[in-house]
């Protein structure tokens, strides 16, 4: 089973609630709830991955990530054009008797290579990024990607952790989806059982949480939501949940302590054990749903 | 034209809150600098639910191409499959057909396929509008649901922004920009005389805070730090003050936590209009007057000053 974490709006506690779902989870590894043991969390907010802070793993593995980009070899090539024609991102360009690569325009499709006549054209992988494998606590297999600083494209990280980073059969997957609507977060949760929709109870946080469904309904997934800081802002949150039939699986409530022990890097169950049967439940909610879905 | 532009690194920081304050005190404060409004973020555009904008210009944002499979040509060859790297290609027995939301829109297929049977369409990944907000034009845009191409979107606002401003003789543009450091982010920022980077006294808030500054200094931009709810959590407040210092980057406001600021959200105004003594409301007040000051008047920031010095050279 895997599990997405989205939210639209950023900072509504995405990060909060897959960590926590993760302890919990693997406290109940081999239970009909994780019965594959721990699960594996995937942390694919790659330009800003924060959930290594909370569950603090230790790396096993780390390795660069990249694009594939054009090499063309000037010996045979004979400036045809016909690579610089077919690429869509305007990568290559030719310049007097040559082709002129830009690789940071590349988006790695490999359509040039394909395209060359004269097969003078391979590929070197161009890194923008890299990818970590670890072990947290309680035995949660732990992965993330992290865009390295200036570059620009944020799907190709999260497709190679989805690609590179495999569950073990019948482990369940966290994956903690970064904010927004747009390709990134399509990427990270494409593929996914269940779509968790963590949101706060603010005009800011409806709003995006109305895309951030649109979103789950394009890619036909069951969804759930968790609304939290419940007690700030109105019950608009609330209401609209009720008439999109997406049910409120679980409130957090505004507490400075909560929000204190959050910011010095400490996951909710560690500080609030008393949310451990209301992680349970929410576990039990969604495996539920996914069933019923299938 | 100065350009100033409202940065995080990570969501729920307090920037649009913060833009719309600005945006108000620009307009309405007691050091006024008429300002075109843009709303960067495009994939969760929200300055709009405070700034009451009247539409009266709207378009369509076409974001790049996406493939489709002609059936009838088609003779189920699968090379289409093949070649393509976004696993976009589905096949259900001899019917292939594009997932256009994996579609990357390279025309890999398209260019490879023997039958030709596939064809690239421009596809329309939202709309952009111009507005007359209560505190001045805004340009803002929606990317539809699972759009691509948020990065082009961007740089599209800003140029209109820009001609706006040039119209209207505005001597500033203020953007609202998307949280995190990848493409939308570069768009937003690249070029701007000065980012506001809103930060949060977290340890994830500490630790993207340092990607985002990192992305600033890459690619030049004179960077000041705002550092909300400063009074959360003091020791950590600390740890964002030393990182700064350490980088040399001013942290140019303190805006304490202030319950103000939600129930301004909810009443759809910004904290500043909503109740000018709340504790927020005067420390946005004197980040703006600093801004005017740094950015549209007498230089006081020496970074700014450089900044004038190269323009001026």
């Amino acid at each position: 089973m895997r599990i997405a974490v989205a939210s639209g709006k950023g900072g509504t506690g995405k990060t909060t609630v897959a960590t926590s779902l993760a302890l919990c989870l693997a406290a109940n590894g081999g239970s009909a709830l994780s019965p594959a043991g721990p699960p594996l969390l995937l942390d694919c907010d790659v330009e800003a991955p924060n959930a290594h802070l909370f569950l603090r793993p230790s790396w096993e593995a780390v390795w660069p990530v990249g694009i594939p980009v054009p090499q063309i070899d000037p010996a045979g090539c004979t400036a045809c054009g016909r690579c610089a024609e077919v690429c869509a991102f305007n990568a290559l360009a030719i310049l007097g008797s040559g082709v002129q690569v830009f690789p940071e325009l590349c988006h790695g499709c490999g359509s040039c290579t394909l395209a060359c006549p004269e097969g003078v054209i391979t590929e070197v992988v161009r890194p923008i990024g890299v990818l970590r494998r670890g072990t947290a606590q309680q035995g949660i297999d732990f992965g993330h990607g992290e865009l390295s600083i200036g570059e620009p494209m944020a799907v190709p990280v999260i497709r190679e952790l989805k690609r590179q980073v495999n569950a073990r059969p019948g482990q369940v997957v966290i994956l903690d989806a970064p904010p927004g609507t747009s390709c990134p977060v399509v990427e990270a949760v494409r593929g996914s059982d269940f779509l968790l929709l963590v949101t706060e109870p603010t005009p800011f946080g409806l709003h995006d949480l109305r895309l951030a469904v649109e979103v789950g309904h394009a890619l036909g997934l069951p969804m759930g939501a968790v609304i939290n800081r419940d007690g700030i802002g109105d019950d608009s949150v609330t209401r609209f949940c009720e008439n999109k039939g997406i049910p409120v699986l679980m409130r957090i409530p505004f507490e400075r302590a909560i929000a204190r022990d959050s910011a010095l890097g400490r996951t909710l169950l560690e500080t609030h054990p008393e949310y451990a049967p209301r992680f349970r439940e929410l576990a039990g909610d969604i495996l539920r749903q996914v069933e019923g879905a299938r | 034209m100065k350009q100033l532009v409202i940065l995080s690194g990570k969501g729920g920081t307090g920037k649009t809150s913060l833009t719309a304050a600005l945006a108000h005190l620009a307009h309405d404060g007691p050091c006024g600098v008429p300002l075109a409004l843009v709303d960067a973020d495009v994939d969760a555009a929200i300055l709009d639910l405070v700034l009451a904008p009247t539409r009266l210009e709207e378009h369509d944002f076409v974001g790049g191409d996406t493939a489709r499979i002609d059936s009838d040509g088609c003779d189920a060859c699968g090379l289409c499959l093949e070649v393509c790297r976004f696993e976009a290609i589905r096949q259900t027995g001899r019917h292939f057909e594009v997932d256009p939301m994996a579609c990357e829109g390279c025309g890999a297929c398209f260019h490879q396929c023997p039958a030709q049977a596939i064809r690239m369409q421009p596809r329309v990944v939202g709309r952009w509008f111009r507005s007359e907000s209560r505190y001045g034009p805004l340009i803002h845009a929606a990317l539809f649901p699972a759009g691509e191409n948020s990065g082009k979107l961007v740089t599209l606002v800003r140029q209109q922004a820009r001609c706006l401003a040039l119209d209207r003789e505005c001597p500033g543009i203020l953007i609202d920009g998307p949280p995190g450091i990848g493409c939308p982010v570069i768009s937003a920022a690249t070029g701007a005389d000065l980012a506001l980077v809103v930060t949060e006294p977290t340890a994830a808030g500490m630790h993207d805070l340092e990607r985002i500054l990192g992305t600033t200094q890459h690619f030049a931009i004179p960077t000041w730090v705002v550092l909300n709810k400063a009074d959360l959590v003091p020791e950590v407040s600390a740890q964002v003050m030393d990182t700064c210092q350490r980088k040399g980057i001013e942290i140019v406001g303190r805006i304490p936590f202030d319950e103000a600021v939600t129930q301004a959200m909810v009443r759809g105004e910004p904290v500043t209009a909503f109740d000018r003594r709340a504790p927020s409301s005067l420390a946005i007040l004197q980040i703006w007057q600093r801004i005017v000051a740094g950015l549209f008047g007498g230089s006081i920031d020496t970074r700014v000053e450089r900044l004038d010095r190269r323009e001026r050279a």
